[in-house]
């Protein structure tokens, strides 16, 4: 058959496919929502044993992804492989970083006992075991998030070396760097929620 | 290209691609041959759902252990409404008739992403399979009923975590084939065929594409949380960590109560086609039927707490929930009344689509009326987990969907096979299935009324009566669905050939293309001047 190509049609699929994301987010947020309106002094405390620093340097890093895979769509556009391909690596190392930091935060939190389930958060009110159960499927279900993004990158790259993406067909490049910006927009909405509000 | 084998004059049955054998269509892209994987997993399934569907009517008719005792029954009831729910009716007519005939009626090649669309079928039989195993392994089937509510979902020993899982992922399945009709209806439509040129099934299934993508990420979610929930013990849902299961609920209607849309929509879509085509009329309020459809997806976002009136709400939120409910009914009851208008003054054409389609109208207003019973709040909480409600939503998602579907496949029978079904033994198994019907849900209304409650293997003898006729009418509609489905298999095999286009003397596209298909569809791309339904009054 021959190949029926639409560009619009494919990134029309990707914008709808990401509000089904937003929905399933949103519907997480919702949850937060009841639950914190519950239990406002206790969702408050929780908070404060995050790790602010840390999760100010982890959105502080994915906004600069957001934009090195914005240049790097650009850098195709204007038909530079190798910086387009310099700049999706630094995303792709960005978004490793990010998950190494996250596992030394969820480490610590497990070393105290606050995981799911953990001893010393048994002993705790019911609002913080629900803070703590709503931090970890939330910021778990972003991770899982970032890590098919990983995934995307890394084939959006050998396709690019391989020249199956180029100049005038670049619409694989464009819908990761779609669906980095939402993983991004997530943490945005994720972070504030769970480090800031006090 | 041979010649033989172009594109262009051999039929899909016959193009011989790459591969061979099974493989030739467990991984073609071709939309007819997903539709017909489809077709071929849904009876395999539905078959099992209806012989379960048998046992558990034998069992109650009569009180006591009759064949089996309550755990059995408790794991059959759960294993019938994930099959018919999750396997057969919310993938059912859009997964089947959608990917063969979408492309075709609205002029096209194929859907937007075919390999998007084959996918799809995928991960439905990965989802599947993996149901399969809560059966078989750990410490027994899942007994919670298809709504897994909690906190029991993550109590029971019951082997629940392949059954919610296998149900996550059959809903990633439903959102690729939603994202997939969205794309190709808005930019595939052939030259000239405007919104309001479409037909009307391309537009049912519009409007549940949109359901299928707005909903399935909230069942999603709310799945995933009850596999943490059991694995990790996060405590949303589990009063004894704070959460609060009344919060389940909510999240699982605010999916499955727009899924009785994703049901029921494509039906109506189906009915809308023949009935014109059996009238000779052009159907009457076109874009009545299209503003109602958007109407009811719509405003099916908005009723799903009338699954809970029981369950503890606040006052104003049973009246605004109920307020809601009815309004579902006007544009309902505005598609029924454009059918029954269509018909009038028609020259009727008495066939078995046509035959399916009528009684698709009184089974459904049946449930829809019924439906409005169990809308208004003080007849609820009298009728509330009986048998009334088994009843009501057996003739919306059974004598709705299931009817339309046995249309559809009766309509369209000859244009996907190229071959013609016996008409007798179609009209003798629609008659013997239509009275087996009724009799067996018809006497649930009356038990419901009685106080009889659902999903309990035994009953108090002053329930007998109703229950037998109940359990003979199972039998009886089971008979005339084996010889339904006989019927349709033996003609898909060996019926006569034909090379009609236009058996019926329908009007929209796919009547106007070879039968079977070629593999392309159409050799060139018509243009399109007319509305769908131009019978020329």
């Amino acid at each position: 058959m021959i190949e029926h190509r639409d560009d619009l049609a494919s990134k029309m699929g990707m914008w709808l496919f990401i509000f089904t994301e937003l929905l399933l987010f949103g519907m997480l947020f919702v949850v937060y929502a009841v639950y914190r309106s519950m239990h406002p002094e206790a969702f408050k405390l929780a908070s404060e044993e995050l790790d602010v620093v840390l999760g100010t340097f982890n959105t502080v890093i994915l906004l600069i992804s957001s934009m090195t895979v914005a240049m790097s769509i650009t850098s195709i556009q204007k038909g530079n492989k190798k910086l387009a391909m310099t700049l999706l690596i630094i995303t792709l190392v960005i978004a490793v970083v990010f998950l190494v930091n996250k596992y030394f935060e969820w480490g610590s939190k497990f070393e105290y006992g606050f995981n799911p389930g953990g001893e010393e958060l048994l002993q705790l009110g019911h609002g913080t075991i629900l803070f703590f159960g709503l931090y970890f499927v939330m910021t778990g279900i972003h991770a899982i998030h970032i890590l098919i993004g990983v995934g995307l990158f890394i084939y959006v790259l050998l396709q690019l070396r391989k020249d199956k993406i180029h100049q005038t067909d670049y619409i694989w490049l464009e819908n990761t760097g779609l669906y980095w910006h939402l993983v991004d927009l997530i943490w945005i909405f994720l972070f504030p929620l769970l480090y800031l509000i006090h | 290209m041979s010649d033989s084998n172009n594109a262009h004059n051999v039929s899909y049955l016959d193009y011989k691609g790459q591969y061979k054998g099974l493989s030739a269509w467990i991984f073609s892209t071709d939309h007819k041959r997903i539709g017909l994987l489809y077709l071929y997993t849904m009876l395999a399934f539905f078959s099992v759902g209806a012989i379960l569907g048998l046992l558990m009517k034998t069992e109650l008719i009569a009180p006591g252990a009759t064949i089996m005792g309550p755990k059995a029954y408790n794991a059959l009831f759960t294993l019938h409404g994930i099959i018919m729910i999750f396997i057969i009716v919310v993938p059912g007519l859009p997964a089947v008739f959608g990917n063969f005939f979408l492309p075709i009626m609205i002029g096209a090649k194929d859907v937007a992403f075919p390999r998007l669309n084959l996918l799809s079928w995928w991960l439905y039989v990965i989802g599947i399979l993996i149901v399969l195993t809560s059966q078989f392994l750990g410490d027994g089937p899942p007994d919670t009923g298809w709504t897994f509510y909690a906190p029991y979902s993550f109590q029971t020993p019951a082997n629940v975590l392949p059954a919610v899982f296998g149900a996550f992922v059959m809903g990633f399945s439903s959102i690729l084939t939603g994202i997939n009709f969205v794309v190709t209806i808005h930019r595939m439509r052939a030259p000239g065929m405007t919104w309001f040129k479409m037909p009307l099934f391309p537009w049912t299934l519009y409007g549940t594409a949109w359901i299928q993508i707005l909903a399935t990420p909230v069942i999603g979610i709310t799945l995933l949380l009850i596999v943490a929930e059991r694995l990790l013990g996060i405590g949303i849902f589990d009063p004894a960590l704070g959460g609060d299961p009344i919060l389940y609920q909510h999240l699982f209607w605010i999916y499955s109560h727009p899924a009785v849309y994703i049901m029921i929509l494509p039906g109506m879509g189906v009915i809308s086609e023949i009935i014109p085509v059996f009238s000779k009329k052009t159907i009457f309020g076109y874009k009545a039927i299209v503003l109602s459809t958007m109407a009811i997806a719509f405003v099916g976002y908005f009723v799903w707490g009338h699954h809970m009136f029981t369950s503890g709400m606040s006052g104003r939120a049973l009246y605004t929930f109920s307020f809601l409910t009815f309004l579902v009914a006007i544009p309902s009851a505005i598609k029924v009344f454009n059918w029954v208008s269509t018909m009038h003054k028609g020259s009727l054409d008495m066939q078995t689509p046509f035959y399916w389609a009528v009684s698709f109208i009184f089974v459904f207003m049946i449930g829809g009326l019924t439906g409005l019973v169990l809308g208004s709040l003080a007849t609820n909480v009298h009728v509330h987990d009986t048998h009334f409600v088994v009843a009501h939503f057996h003739y919306i998602v059974f004598g709705g969907t299931g009817y339309a579907f046995m249309a559809a496949l009766h309509y369209w029978f000859p244009k996907m096979f190229g071959r013609m079904y016996d008409l007798g033994w179609a009209n003798l198994g629609w008659g013997i299935f239509f009275i087996g019907f009724n009799a067996l849900y018809l006497p649930m209304f009356f038990l419901g009324m009685q106080g009889m409650p659902r999903r309990y293997y035994d009953y108090l003898p002053d329930f007998h009566g109703g229950n037998i006729i109940s359990s003979l009418g199972a039998w009886v509609m089971i008979s005339g669905i084996i010889i339904i489905f006989a019927n349709l298999i033996r003609s898909a095999r060996h019926g006569k050939k034909t090379t009609q286009k236009n058996p019926w003397g329908g009007k929209t596209l796919e009547w106007q293309v070879e039968t079977p298909p070629t593999l392309e569809n159409f050799e060139e791309i018509p243009t399109i001047e007319k509305g769908p339904y131009h019978f020329g009054e």
